[in-house]
């Protein structure tokens, strides 16, 4: 029989994410959340809103627009005020906009860097915050498996990977000196999977281009990349073909490979997800660098 | 094919699956044992079966197989969870990994904890979130030291499940009489830790034997695989039949006509109308509604955040804790705890540190430690220190009552962490045992007569003047001419130096840096009890260390206590070396001499700074030669302040070698306008820096030739 109170594993997910972000509000000075549109994005802002229901969330978004993003997305982002009544502040690095940094002339690493981990300490600096939520998750990459919950970041935003708070229990040392401050990570503990079946169990609003349909794509080195604007240069004979594809995971769109696929229904993703072979951030081309990439991004102070 | 129809299929499909998924429980274990027992060949043994590894991952750890495998041709799963560059590059574990996996019946969390012992604190991060421990043996070498400290540490998180895995049988011909006599000396350690339960399993990760599957290769034993193990294994006892609590994170207020108290449920089950009461205040009230987003709850228990209204407002706010009224917990202020060290300094007795409990942050002190535990052999010793990863049983004095649960009862309300008030880092972890009743059965004795009426009847205001700075400063000289300065103005006064009170109420105590710290403890107390009695108080004590200077601040009211700190060059200090205790140490015949061997930490923001290289000594406490006109005395007053900031930010703590007094007090920035003996400032708070530097800039100009007069004015709070 099952014990009535015992709760079942996405009880006990929601219930540790929703007390992380109260112990973020509890404790800090100048918090915020990261917010970037994709459906970690979704479920982060959906647990933010439970947390604090029925006062509004007392956590400012913020969106750090590399200017790259699918237009659905930004679409998606600029309709939530309307819909949830919630504000999103956002930043574009000015001074990658003034030198034309795009990731189709200066390559997705000199991109990122610029239009994402510069931008990104930049908007923190700005507005002085102490506590960054992020929707990261420790599944999705070895050096996040090593990441804490409450982690901590030096006034120059960066990671200590050797030398990191210890965090026992529930119990988060939220104490930092001005300048300094802690990334947060309530999705820690969550799996792909696993945001899919609470997207489907609390009927989170997530943006279509998760499930399939018709759109023109080209295939480069291997990946297929969606012609989203006319600012994706076409090589000479390379034409926009028409393929049914959706994205597992959404960044800026050159940088993002879609895959082949059927399923346009949130249960043919998920049905779909069961018998996947490949990880999420497969389709991810800034991944694809040498061996501990994404330990260096993090440690200069990426996402 | 019929797509209408097959649509249907699959989101019945979906929905059959999410059923299923949802009822599925949660296992959270940790393993143990070093790289050489198998441990990532386990877990990537347990992954790949539960086929839990993508093909690009699979592809990605070949390639880093061979870059940095140590498996020959063969894929080396350790790369799979260690995945710090450095962790590759040494073929260690540093840090905890966290891996998910699940089977048709069970969710997993899997926690990969570094053996080494150096990494203590990251393998009881892993460990204090885990409901079950595998300890690996290696069938070729048996229970060894580390994995008895494997299992001291996991004990002492409060893990009481053990799953003993004897690994690389295949080395041992999987020999029966092997594996038993490992089993034999394991349930010995674990009776004698009080682990409830050990399942033990022979097996082997590299090959697979007995981990997710039985093979024949074993057929004396006929028990469950590996993963069987961890699919029965009991999960934490529920905790809704014990009384309610709910440690309060966040006070809901969107508006006047809400009020509502956030926070995740501790233990018990709520349901609207239980009476309840908040502690550590003791008032009561009803709940009324059980507030969600998905709506109202009828009951809510362990695990759930939950939001709840009262039907008659009390005062609660975060830290507070919402309790069964029927059935409430202790609360207390003092206990005796088991505490794991995880700073890089040492722990010390009678040192204030922060200790976040539940939701709560108070300052701590360590007031005895009873024994330390030899974490490999559990022999107890005595101790006066704790270093990096060593654990003692303490007692342990709160600044103020908590409600509490022996943390064998209840994870929550017995669990805490403590927090370098400095350095902000996380320097221990601990759990509750039980309440000292001392500080409930001493009651504070209420006097009639209070300290106003005390300094009314003297015709003063009582201060604590406390002198710090290098031995040899001069700090005693001015103390001492200011006392009688005072004196001569009719004032009440106690010298309470250093010398002196080591001859007597200190003489037990020496000088290193623990009994440094009772030192000034018992002095701070002394002082406090000096100033009570309406009297000024002048300390005059090296007391190198801020943390002690600033627990002696918190003793006292704001503003009744007054830093002053002699600063004078150490090359000065050892110049007079009045008592020839510099040359001594120089010798090295003097150990722990402030400024040799042993550190001063430059006061950050003290309210007053005497640079005896400026003036000499008699000059400070009879008087100024020079004075400074008011425009001066200004431009010096902010030059200064923008100064003692950017100091603030150098100069945290100095421990050099080998002259460290020099460079340290080389740090500190001296004005330009060199006419100034003595100055005010206190960056935190700036409007009472500008206050504090103009009343004694002015009583300075003044009273060029009164002596002492600027201590004496700010003792008569301007007069």
């Amino acid at each position: 029989m099952i014990d009535p109170h015992k709760l079942t594993h996405l009880d006990r997910l929601e219930a540790e994410s929703i007390h992380i972000f109260r112990e973020v509000a509890a404790e800090f000075q100048h918090p915020v959340m990261l917010y970037s549109i994709g459906k970690d994005s979704s479920v982060l802002l959906h647990l933010l809103r439970k947390a604090f229901y029925p006062a509004k969330p007392p956590i400012p978004l913020l969106h750090v627009d590399t200017t790259w993003k699918f237009r659905e997305m930004i679409a998606f982002r600029d309709s939530l005020p309307q819909r949830y009544g919630i504000d999103v502040k956002v930043h574009i690095n000015p001074d990658g906009v003034r030198q034309g940094i795009s990731p189709i002339t200066h390559g997705a690493t000199v991109h990122t860097d610029v239009m994402k981990t510069q931008a990104l300490k930049q908007a923190l600096d700005l507005y002085r915050f102490d506590a960054a939520i992020g929707g990261a998750r420790r599944d999705e990459e070895k050096s996040r498996a090593k990441e804490r919950v409450f982690s901590f970041r030096s006034s120059g935003h960066r990671w200590d990977p050797k030398n990191q708070r210890p965090e026992l229990w529930d119990l988060y040392n939220t104490r930092v000196h001005q300048g300094e401050s802690v990334r947060v990570f309530p999705l820690s503990n969550w799996t792909e999977l696993d945001i899919w079946l609470y997207i489907y169990r609390e009927r989170i609003e997530v943006l279509p281009l998760y499930f399939a349909a018709e759109r023109p794509v080209v295939e480069r080195d291997g990946a297929l990349i969606l012609v989203d604007d006319e600012r994706l240069p076409l090589a000479p004979g390379e034409t926009p073909q028409l393929r049914s594809v959706r994205f597992r995971t959404l960044g800026c769109y050159p940088l993002t490979g879609a895959i082949e696929s059927t399923a346009s229904t949130l249960e043919a993703v998920i049905a779909e997800m069961l018998v996947a072979r490949t990880s999420e951030r497969q389709g991810r081309v800034i991944d694809q660098d040498p061996g501990a990439s994404m330990e260096k991004k993090k440690q200069e102070g990426y996402f | 094919m019929d797509a209408i129809a097959t649509a249907a299929d699959t989101r019945d499909q979906i929905a059959s699956y999410l059923t299923q998924h949802e009822h599925k429980s949660l296992l959270r274990f940790i393993t143990c044992g070093s790289v050489d027992d198998g441990k990532s060949t386990l877990i990537g043994r347990l992954l790949h079966d539960c086929q839990q590894l993508f093909d690009d991952q699979l592809a990605a750890l070949e390639r880093d197989s061979v870059k940095h495998g140590t498996q020959g041709d063969a894929i080396d799963f350790a790369l799979l969870v260690d995945g710090l560059s450095a962790e590759r590059e040494q073929g260690i574990t540093i840090d905890v990994a966290y891996r998910y996996f699940s089977t048709e019946r069970r969710k997993f969390i899997v926690a990969d904890c570094p053996g080494h012992e150096q990494y203590t604190r990251n393998m009881a991060t892993g460990a204090s979130t885990a409901d079950l421990a595998i300890v690996l043996i290696d069938a070729r070498k048996g229970v060894l030291t580390q994995s008895r400290r494997h299992s001291y540490i996991i004990a002492l998180l409060g893990v009481r499940q053990v799953i003993l895995a004897v690994n690389k049988m295949d080395l041992v011909e999987y020999r029966q009489d092997v594996f038993e006599q490992i089993v034999a000396d394991y349930r010995q350690l674990a009776e004698h830790l009080g682990i409830a339960k050990v399942d033990c399993v022979p097996m082997s990760a590299l090959t697979g034997d007995q981990v997710t599957r039985a093979t024949s290769t074993m057929p004396w034993y006929a028990g469950p695989t590996l993963l069987e193990l961890l699919e029965q294994a009991d999960l934490a006892g529920s905790d809704a039949e014990r009384g309610f609590r709910l440690p309060v994170q966040w006070v809901n207020r969107p508006d006047s006509s809400f009020r509502g108290y956030a926070g995740t449920v501790a233990a018990g089950v709520v349901r609207p109308g239980m009476a309840i009461a908040t502690l550590p205040s003791g008032q009561q009230s009803t709940v009324a509604r059980i507030v969600s987003a998905d709506g109202d709850l009828d009951r809510a228990g362990p695990g759930q955040a939950i939001t709840l209204t009262l039907s008659a407002e009390i005062d609660i706010s975060r830290g507070d804790v919402i309790v069964e009224a029927r059935r409430p917990p202790e609360v207390a202020d003092q206990f005796a705890a088991h505490l794991l060290w995880m700073g890089d300094a040492p722990l010390l007795p009678g040192r204030q540190y922060w200790m976040k409990h539940a939701t709560r942050t108070l300052g701590v002190q360590i007031s005895e430690i009873k024994h330390k535990i030899d974490v490999n052999t559990q022999d107890h010793l005595p101790a006066k220190r704790l270093e990096l990863n060593e654990v003692a049983f303490c007692n342990i004095t709160l600044s103020a009552p908590i409600a509490f649960e022996a943390y064998a009862d209840n994870r929550t309300l017995g669990a805490f962490i403590l927090i370098d008030r400095q350095t902000h880092a996380t320097v221990g972890c601990g759990t509750l045992s039980f309440a000292l009743r001392r500080a409930s059965n001493i009651h504070r004795q209420l006097l009639s007569i209070d300290q106003a009426a005390r300094a009314a009847i003297k015709g003063q205001t009582p201060r604590c003047l406390w002198f710090t700075g290098l031995s040899g400063s001069g700090k005693s000289t001015i103390a001492n001419l200011v006392d009688r300065r005072l004196h001569a103005l009719g004032n009440h006064t106690y010298l309470l130096d250093g010398d002196n009170v080591r001859h007597g109420l200190n003489r037990d105590l020496g000088f290193t840096e623990e009994d440094r710290v009772e030192n000034i403890r018992r002095v701070a107390e002394v002082a406090r009890l000096m100033t009570d009695a309406g009297l000024i108080v002048l300390v005059s004590f090296i007391s190198p260390y801020r943390a002690e200077r600033e627990l002696a601040r918190s003793l006292f009211p704001v503003g009744e206590f007054v830093e002053i700190f002699v600063d004078t060059p150490i090359e000065i200090c050892e110049q007079r070396d009045v008592k020839g205790l510099y040359a001594r140490a120089r010798a090295g015949k003097l150990p722990n001499f402030t400024g040799i061997d042993a550190p001063y930490e430059i006061p950050e923001a003290p309210e007053l700074r005497l640079q005896t290289d400026r003036s000499s000594v008699e000059e400070l406490a009879d008087g100024w030669s020079r004075r400074p006109s008011s425009v001066r005395a200004r431009r010096y007053n902010r030059r200064h302040r923008s100064d003692s900031e950017s100091r603030s930010r150098r100069t945290r703590r100095c421990r050099t070698a080998p002259r460290p007094g020099q460079q340290l007090l080389r740090a500190v920035p001296t004005p330009a306008c060199g006419a100034v003996g003595a100055s005010a400032y206190r960056p935190s708070t700036r409007s009472s820096a500008s206050t504090l530097s103009r009343r004694i800039l002015l009583a300075n100009s003044e009273n060029a030739s009164m002596p002492a007069r600027p201590l004496a004015r700010w003792i008569h709070g301007g007069r």
